[in-house]
């Protein structure tokens, strides 16, 4: 299965997903990784402490984007399934 | 500072004639009582600073007139001197140096506290019923 | 209201000021986020699924209307424009942002508020009785213990770092509107025999993985004396409770891994060596929170009928006042559960209105409930009309107190990290079936549906009369029903009821439950727990898994 990095930003709180050479809010920008690659990365970014909650996320490619396995992720890439307003574009709401 | 030889508990109940114990957060601090008038020095353990048995341990000590030094050793974070003081720590040992500016600020940062504890600062109840 | 003076003020301040120079000192790097998790966390800031949540804390749920709209102003300019309302009597915001949070604890202390202690294995915000100081049947206004209460509590040298958090509530009468036996202290105001007041003392309630009913350790503590009776409680329970197991780590472990005998021998033995302390506030401190929480003035000569020609205020009125000791008053439940809303949440302009209505009509006095609904305690009858106008208007007079579209529910996963599964899209659905029809609802009676998405139980799931608790099946969110569970007087444990369903197949479940106790109760007097009681699960049972 696919996987792609995840984070929370320090200062704002935001979710975020790792695009190969920066993070971006939306997860379809977001770039596959290898676990193994992965688990490197969160090693080389952890000590600066910008980051909070780095971790691989396993997803589906779909329609040009991602979809996470978990419901969990899935909330977390486009916003509480309650509040449709709020939901970020990558996926559409009713896929959580 | 030279530190006397630090007994464990189970040395000192056993008959250690040692003036300095250490206590682990597990110890009862009240098996220390009867031999209070030996002690100067009684190091309490905060292997992990999440595990606050050690504030009971140094409340019971000075509860019961305890005078000498009472030493917080181990994972001792600047964020919880205040707590630490209160329950009548007076000496510290902590596993990672801590930056003496932020200390001075945390000691000095609340002006009134609103309970009685081991130290001798006058709960908010006792100024206001001065005012 | 208790009112904060210089003392009180400057703690706050100071507070505030440490936890700047805490955010400060992480924002620079110089403490790590492992080091700094339990000092935000002690500041009610969490890190949730999609930002920072902050948990506000509203002590014994009681709030003024400056400080409602305090709120509604945080919910504007730092979130996105609204709040959630807990079961812990708080309010929770879900959008927060780090690098904004001094500027919004700024504003918070501006109107005696705070986020202290609303997290962490501390002890909690105190809570209490929603109609505290309204009711006929409390023997004194319980608010003033709870003030007390606070400020004992408030940054406690010894009972900061407990094995777990710590939970206390406190109520007056022998009706319990705050689930006291499912706290970890629980204190009921009463007279003894000799007329003097005092608390019956309750310990080791709790819900969660292991839910526990908790038992009476005294039957009698003066209230001079209550702060180190609790004291004394706390410091057997910072000794021995356990620390190996997150799981086991609540008083009501300890108290029954001991058993209540010695668990009240240990307190008593504890509070015998506390006395020559005197750490108890002295008569003049109780003096002078009391003259804080006195009766408003109340207008003797307002009438005591109501017009109720219109029926659907008339329906409002029958479901979501309550009887007042004055006459001629009435305290007013204002329902945070409207049709396809989100149980609990409120916007913020809903927030300014309420605000105004309290200062209009309610003595400036809101107070939240612990079904995450809100209440304005004195209210003249003859001004319900009035209220009643402006609230329908706003989308806050839904007529459902304590009915089946009354639904507690927590975050769940839409909002928490801890989650199993989602929480307020069933309460949604399951509401959705009855929320067009105000008569079938009033039919079925008080019933009270509480959901949880994970074992935590925040959404009070193990006392409901319906218990729902979000479980993971293999990655799937799927749904445990309990039944016959109550926070009342009349406590008891929900109890499974046997396999769990899928989304749709909870909601159907509650569907025929609720068909099946309709034909089954002896007649409308019958609650659902009352026929749940009496018959026991088993035709519940058939009526669910057919
Ligand atoms: S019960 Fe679980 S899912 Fe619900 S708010 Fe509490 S911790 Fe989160």
């Amino acid at each position: 299965m696919p996987h792609i990095l995840t984070g929370n930003r320090l200062e704002t709180g935001d979710v975020l997903w790792w695009d190969g050479s920066d993070w971006t809010l939306h997860i379809r920008e977001a770039a596959l990784i290898e676990p193994a690659a992965i688990e490197a990365l969160i090693a080389e970014m952890k000590p600066a402490e910008r980051i909070n909650d780095l971790a691989a996320v396993e997803v589906t490619v779909e329609g040009g984007s991602y979809r996470p396995t978990t419901t969990r992720e899935r909330v977390r890439a486009i916003g509480p399934s309650v509040r449709p307003d709020f939901a970020l574009p990558s996926l559409p709401v009713d896929t959580i | 500072m030279s530190d006397p030889q630090i007994a464990t508990l189970a040395e000192l109940l056993a008959g250690a004639n040692s003036s300095a114990v250490r206590i682990e957060p597990g110890d009862d601090a009240r098996a220390l009582l009867p031999h209070l008038g030996q002690l100067t020095l009684v190091e309490v353990t905060f292997p992990k600073f999440r595990d606050g048995r050690g504030y009971s341990s140094a409340r019971i000590l000075r509860e019961a007139g305890f005078t000498g030094t009472l030493r917080a050793a181990g994972d001792v974070l600047v964020d919880q001197l205040g707590f630490m003081v209160r329950a009548g720590f007076d000496d510290f040992a902590p596993d990672v140096p801590l930056d003496p500016a932020v200390v001075e600020r945390t000691l000095a940062r609340y002006p009134f506290v609103y309970q009685k504890a081991a130290d001798a600062r006058a709960p908010a109840w006792a100024l206001r019923e001065g005012a | 209201m208790y009112r904060y003076d210089k003392i009180d003020q400057a703690i706050v301040d100071a507070r505030v000021a440490e936890f700047k120079d805490q955010v400060a000192r992480r924002l620079n790097n110089e403490i790590t986020e492992d080091q700094f998790k339990p000092l935000r966390l002690m500041n009610g800031l969490y890190l949730q699924l999609h930002a920072y949540m902050l948990r506000v804390a509203i002590p014994y749920g009681t709030l003024s209307g400056t400080q409602m709209r305090m709120l509604a102003h945080i919910a504007r300019k730092y979130d996105r424009d609204y709040g959630h309302f807990t079961t812990r009597q708080n309010i929770q915001y879900n959008w927060i942002k780090l690098e904004q949070f001094s500027d919004l604890l700024d504003d918070l202390s501006k109107v005696e508020m705070h986020a202290f202690q609303t997290s962490g294995n501390c002890i909690r915000n105190i809570s209490s009785d929603q109609f505290a100081g309204a009711a006929a049947d409390e023997v004194a206004d319980p608010r003033p213990y709870a003030e007390l209460l606070r400020q004992w509590s408030t940054l406690h040298p010894e009972f900061s770092f407990l094995p777990r958090k710590f939970k206390i509530a406190v109520i007056a009468s022998e009706a319990d509107r705050a689930a006291i036996q499912l706290h970890d202290i629980g204190l009921q105001l009463r007279k003894n025999d000799a007329g003097d007041l005092g608390f019956r003392v309750w310990v080791g309630g709790g819900m969660g993985r292991t839910p526990v009913l908790a038992k009476v350790i005294r039957e009698f503590i003066p209230v001079s004396q209550f702060l180190s009776y609790s004291e004394a409680i706390l410091r057997v329970y910072n000794r021995y409770g356990r620390r190996d197991n997150i799981y086991k780590a609540r008083i009501k472990i300890l108290v029954n891994e001991l058993g209540i005998e010695e668990f009240t021998r240990q307190v008593e033995d504890e509070w015998a060596l506390l006395q020559p302390l005197a750490l108890d506030a002295p008569q003049s401190e109780y003096d002078r929170i009391i003259a804080q929480f006195p009766d408003p003035a109340f207008d003797p000569a307002a009438p005591d009928s109501i017009d109720v020609s219109n029926p659907e205020f008339g329906a409002w009125v029958d479901q979501n006042t309550h009887f007042h000791k004055q006459r001629g008053y009435a305290s007013v439940t204002i329902s945070l559960k409207p049709p396809g809303g989100i149980p609990g949440d409120a916007s913020s302009a809903q927030m300014d209105i309420i605000a105004d209505l309290a200062e209009r009509y309610a003595h400036d006095e809101i107070r939240v409930t612990h079904s995450q609904n809100l209440v304005l305690a004195h209210v003249r009858k003859v001004d319900l009309h009035a209220l009643w106008t402006v609230l329908r208007a706003a989308g806050l007079a839904t007529a459902n107190l304590d009915l089946v579209t009354d639904i507690i529910a927590c975050p769940g996963m839409d909002y928490c990290t801890l989650a199993n599964a989602r929480s307020i899209p069933i309460a949604q659905k399951i509401a959705a079936k009855f929320e067009n029809d105000g008569a079938a609802q009033r039919d079925i009676g008080e019933l009270k549906i509480k959901i949880s998405g994970c074992i935590n139980g925040c959404g009070h799931h193990h006392a409901g009369h319906i218990g729902i608790l979000g479980v993971d099946k293999k990655g799937e969110e799927a749904y445990q029903l309990l039944l016959g569970g109550s926070g009342a007087e009349d406590a008891s444990l929900a109890k499974i009821l046997g396999p769990g369903f899928d989304e749709n197949g909870i909601v159907d479940a509650v569907d025929r439950l609720i068909g099946f106790y309709k034909s089954a109760r002896t007649g409308p007097d019958e609650r659902f727990l009352d026929a749940y009681r009496r018959l026991g699960p088993a035709p519940f049972k058939d009526a669910v898994y057919v």
